[in-house]
């Protein structure tokens, strides 16, 4: 038996990948969110010690927390 | 034995759509290109810029791209203030090309810092899309016959106002009197 692949489904894949195209990005002029202290993780440094300090003693890991931040992406 | 798993016809519909799918990126690619060093500034009368253009026939001009939530746009302002006082009399034109979105924002930053160059406030991103700033802020310098001559981001003090006091007294140079 021919394993044939129709048509809809090529034009399924193809609608996909052009919504795909159509991702955007943040330009560094509209960053004003990303800016803002609450989109930091290290905005609360006494926090973030005592949750470390917590998370160790139940889990025995540490860590694991340098993932990207926000930020305005200035200079 | 034919071992694709397309057939023919569905294979050339496969090819054509790859290749529609290429010319639109490649399309999108190049509208977003923007204004590139030696290209013609885009007409700022033209691009709904929020305030009163001065005149910059025959100047240096120079487009300095800020916002309020910027904290070395902040720090650039004392700096850009003393060149435009230091050299308004010699055919130069700062400009702030200010990228909040809201005006009460920026009114309100300007009340504490206050400048004494022209702003422009690009509320339509119309200019910010044309020029496309890699970094907040970012200046551009344009030549007194209207082309793109530098382009400079980001704000590292000193460094930053020795640089741009290089490009404006090359500029300068330029300048038909």
């Amino acid at each position: 038996m021919k394993n044939v692949i129709p048509f809809r489904k090529t034009v399924l894949v193809v609608v996909v990948a052009l919504f795909g195209v159509g991702c955007q990005s943040v330009e560094p002029w509209q960053r004003r969110t990303l800016s803002d202290i609450t989109m930091r993780s290290d905005r609360d440094p006494a926090g973030q010690g005592l949750s470390e300090h917590m998370w160790f003693s139940r889990e025995v890991a540490s860590g694991g927390r340098g993932i990207g931040g926000g930020g305005c992406g200035c200079n | 034995m034919n071992t694709s798993p397309l057939n023919p016809a569905s294979r050339r519909h496969f090819i054509q759509s790859l290749i529609g799918l290429g010319a639109t990126a490649l399309a999108t690619n190049s509208l977003c290109a923007g204004v590139k060093i030696g290209d013609s500034l885009p007409d700022l009368s033209t691009l709904g810029l929020e305030g009163s253009l001065p005149d910059i026939r025959g100047k240096v001009v120079h487009l300095d791209f800020w916002a309020s939530w910027c904290v070395p746009c902040k720090q650039s302002f004392p700096i850009l203030n003393a060149l435009h006082k230091s050299y308004a009399s010699k055919s130069y034109m700062l400009i702030g090309i200010c990228m909040d979105e809201k005006k009460a924002e920026m009114d309100r930053f300007l009340k504490r810092n206050p400048v004494s160059f022209p702003i422009l406030r690009d509320a339509q991103e119309k200019l910010a899309n044309q020029l496309t700033p890699p970094s907040m802020p970012t200046s551009y310098f344009v030549a007194p016959d209207g082309r793109l001559h530098s382009v400079h981001p980001k704000f590292e003090g000193d460094t930053t106002r020795r640089a741009y006091i290089a490009i404006i007294e090359d500029l300068l140079k330029s300048v038909k009197i």
